[in-house]
């Protein structure tokens, strides 16, 4: 092959950075689902559990939007049939009052870094 | 059947595209919220600052409330942030003062002006700076790039921009809860307090100035702001401009 | 073609170390800002804009004044540039480079980026800004490159490139003209507010983008043994000379309205510009070495004889340089900001930190320029041995 001195080290160069991420996790841990500590009051979240497992931060981006820039402050829930107000430290922290123990631990786990509370209060 | 199909395939993607680009159109969302019922409503927001009222203790009270509702942070030098504060009333009003007027040196509130044509809106290349039907200009901070065109087009000196993270400023023991605080490089101003507004409060400065600032909808002839302004003689800031201010200076 | 970028003198390798080391130092100070914030710099609440934008728009002037060799080139078949324009070219892309560099150093939330994007504005400047760099950037490198590849093939250029090459023509007038109205357009700064941004803008351009190519040129003539012509360096030189004039003139227009109107929402920025104002006097002192290298370098230029001379021909383009550099990077800005709307004094001065910043964007253009000469006069060696 034409210049195979340089092509075959430098795809094998390329094939291993391109592989990186897969490599240099070989041997860390896998993905377990964590215990969260839930509110002890409530059986519901404003919508259903996997719908807010899913969708909490769809939600929440509407939800900014809808309320700083369209100027409306109640959500419709469905599920519980009533207005709630679309406040992130006012609604969602009144319940799970423990940032640690029910935010953080699904987010490290899924190393995710939401700058929410960057600005907004963990507690009402 | 083939020319069918196609219009079908064309109408589809006709109808994909204008989704893309419009999503309320394929159904309103908004259906799921709502208003505070209690809220306060308006055509036109607007402020008048009788400046015959203005003593030193009512501008620092006007401006502590404003400062700790919306935890502004107090940055001793110059790259601080205002959303209320004090200037002579020359400096404020320059281009319709003269060098014998008698209230040439006296303090006067000064704040965001609401603009009914905002310099401000018109040049933010995210609409991250918008505003509100009810004419309050409001500041999206999850938006803002921090690009500052807006504190180059602000004629009024009105925004600030958050040169430090604020909360190096801010005791988080003494932090209201009520309002969130902001992130680094991001500008802020006054919001004519729209948050209280729309759960049926009247803004903090104008609680707290009691009887030195009269808050109402300027379009309502019978609302306070009307009254005063019928009733005294008014200024607003640059006027030449052409961006209608929205808070009336009393003499 | 990029190949010839590879392979160079131990000369053109430590030139590349050098601009290497000094963007590693930039890059370091530009971390620091991610993570202090602007405050870091010498910009505050009055004066929000400062050495980044003001790079930015001096830039941008030399990014477009890639035009001033397009035009006679492609309109009046002007045979003298055919041999140097791939270098007004080139240096137009690393400008460009810069330019939107500097937007990005200038912001505030810079991962935010992409929401110029996500919620385009057309209301705002800055949308049509990113809308109009972003295309020059790229007219500039596809043009250039497919050009320079046909005259490598000893072919004529593509047809069907004739139209991107008239396309940028008014492309490079427009990204002036729309940074100009960034500024121009803004109620309460009276000394942005004119009519005559944009045209001053250019003139001042057109004088310092060819001035920056004519010390390319005696650069390239030293180091890489290319000689781009007596000719083409000749004619830009004159385009020099009428732009500096122009854009002097145009300042005189500017001070005349001000000073004669007596306006004071003029006259105070003017006056703090080449007076200073309650004892600011720093920026005076740029703005007097500005004006009189400008009126040096034209009067020494007027005469031919200078004009022919090569090292006082070198040395007026420095003074050119220098004053459209001191009058856009320096002036423009700080001079709109002070006295502010609310009538007080403020000031501005660059911190260490801002300065790294703007050397390490700087020698980024500069690496640009050498990689891409390199590969440009390559070529042109590669043609002209036959």
């Amino acid at each position: 092959m034409y210049n195979a001195k340089y092509i075959i080290p430098g795809l094998i160069i390329f094939a291993l950075l391109f592989t990186f991420p897969f490599w240099y996790n070989l041997g860390a841990v896998t993905y377990e689902p964590v215990e969260l500590e839930l509110p002890e009051d409530f059986d519901d979240c404003i919508e259903s559990t996997e719908f807010m497992r899913t969708e909490h931060m769809k939600l929440l981006d509407e939800w900014r939007d809808i309320y700083v820039r369209d100027g409306y402050q109640l959500y419709w829930s469905e599920l519980k049939e009533q207005y709630f107000l679309m406040s992130l430290t006012k609604t969602c922290m009144d319940c799970h009052d423990n940032k640690e123990d029910f935010c953080d631990r699904c987010h490290d786990q899924t190393a995710v870094d939401p700058y929410c509370w960057d600005c907004h209060h963990t507690e009402p | 059947m083939n020319s069918n199909r196609r219009k079908f395939i064309k109408i589809a993607g006709l109808a994909a595209l204008g989704w893309s680009i419009c999503p309320p159109l394929a159904g309103a969302r908004t259906s799921r919220y709502k208003r505070i019922e209690e809220g306060l409503r308006a055509e036109r927001w607007a402020m008048a600052i009788d400046t015959a009222k203005l003593t030193q203790e009512v501008m620092d009270r006007a401006i502590a409330a404003c400062h700790e509702l919306h935890n502004v942070p107090k940055i001793e030098n110059d790259q601080n942030i205002k959303w209320i504060w004090v200037e002579t009333f020359y400096n404020l009003i320059y281009d319709q003062s003269h060098p014998f007027l008698q209230e040439r040196q006296l303090p006067v509130l000064t704040l965001c002006n609401h603009c009914d044509n905002p310099p401000c809106v018109r040049v933010c290349p995210t609409k991250a700076t918008f505003s509100r039907e009810d004419g309050i200009v409001l500041m999206d901070f999850h938006r803002c790039i921090g690009c500052r065109f807006c504190m180059a087009g602000c004629p009024y000196g009105a925004r600030s921009f958050n040169y430090f993270d604020p909360k190096l400023f801010l005791n988080e023991d003494d932090m209201n809860r009520d309002f969130p605080a902001r992130d680094m490089g991001v500008v802020e101003k006054c919001e004519f307090c729209a948050h209280l507004l729309d759960q049926g409060e009247r803004p903090a400065c104008v609680e707290a100035a009691e009887g030195a600032l009269f808050f109402g909808d300027v379009r309502d002839p019978d609302s306070e702001v009307r009254q005063v302004l019928r009733e005294r003689y008014s200024l607003v800031r640059k006027p030449k401009l052409g961006t209608e201010p929205q808070v009336y200076y009393l003499i | 073609m990029l190949e010839k970028a590879i392979q160079g003198s131990a000369l053109y390798w430590i030139w590349l170390l050098v601009l290497l080391a000094v963007i590693g130092v930039g890059f370091f100070s530009y971390l620091t800002q991610l993570d202090q914030g602007l405050s870091v710099t010498g910009l505050n609440r009055d004066v929000s804009w400062g050495f980044y934008i003001a790079q930015f728009t001096f830039l941008v002037g030399v990014a477009a004044s890639a035009v001033m060799m397009v035009i006679p080139k492609y309109l009046h078949n002007h045979k003298a540039y055919a041999r140097m324009l791939i270098l007004g070219e080139f240096l137009a892309v690393a400008a460009v480079i810069m330019c939107l560099l500097f937007i990005i150093a200038d912001l505030g939330q810079p991962q935010r980026l992409f929401n110029v994007i996500l919620y385009p504005t057309p209301s705002s400047i800055l949308f049509w800004d990113m809308v109009v760099l972003n295309g020059y950037l790229f007219l500039n490198i596809f043009v250039g490159w497919v050009t320079l590849q046909a005259e490598r093939k000893r072919v004529g250029p593509p047809r069907w490139i004739i139209p991107f090459i008239y396309i940028s023509i008014p492309w490079a007038i427009s990204i002036h003209t729309v940074t100009a109205f960034l500024y121009a357009g803004l109620p309460g700064r009276d000394f942005w507010l004119t009519a005559v941004l944009a045209p001053s803008f250019l003139a001042s351009a057109f004088a310092a983008g060819p001035a920056l190519l004519i010390l390319l040129a005696y650069v390239i003539k030293i180091f890489a043994k290319w000689d781009p012509g007596k000719e083409a360096i000749q004619s830009l030189a004159k385009v020099v000379i009428y732009a500096m004039l122009a854009h002097l003139f145009i300042i005189a227009c500017k001070v005349f309205t001000a000073a004669y109107s007596m306006v004071p929402d003029k006259l105070e920025h003017y006056k703090y510009l080449y007076f200073g104002l309650e004892g600011h006097t720093m920026l005076a002192t740029f703005s007097w070495v500005a004006i009189s290298a400008g009126v040096i370098a034209v009067i020494t230029l007027l005469f031919p004889k200078n004009r022919q001379a090569d090292n006082i021909l070198a040395f007026s383009m420095i003074l050119v340089l220098m004053s459209t550099w001191i009058d856009k990077g320096l002036g423009l800005i700080t001079a709109g900001f002070i006295p502010t709307p609310l009538h007080h004094m403020a000031t501005y001065v660059p911190t260490q930190t801002e300065l790294l910043i703007t050397l390490g964007i700087w020698a980024t253009g500069f690496l640009i320029i050498t990689v891409l000469y390199k590969v440009g006069i390559g070529v042109r060696k590669e043609i002209e041995s036959g």
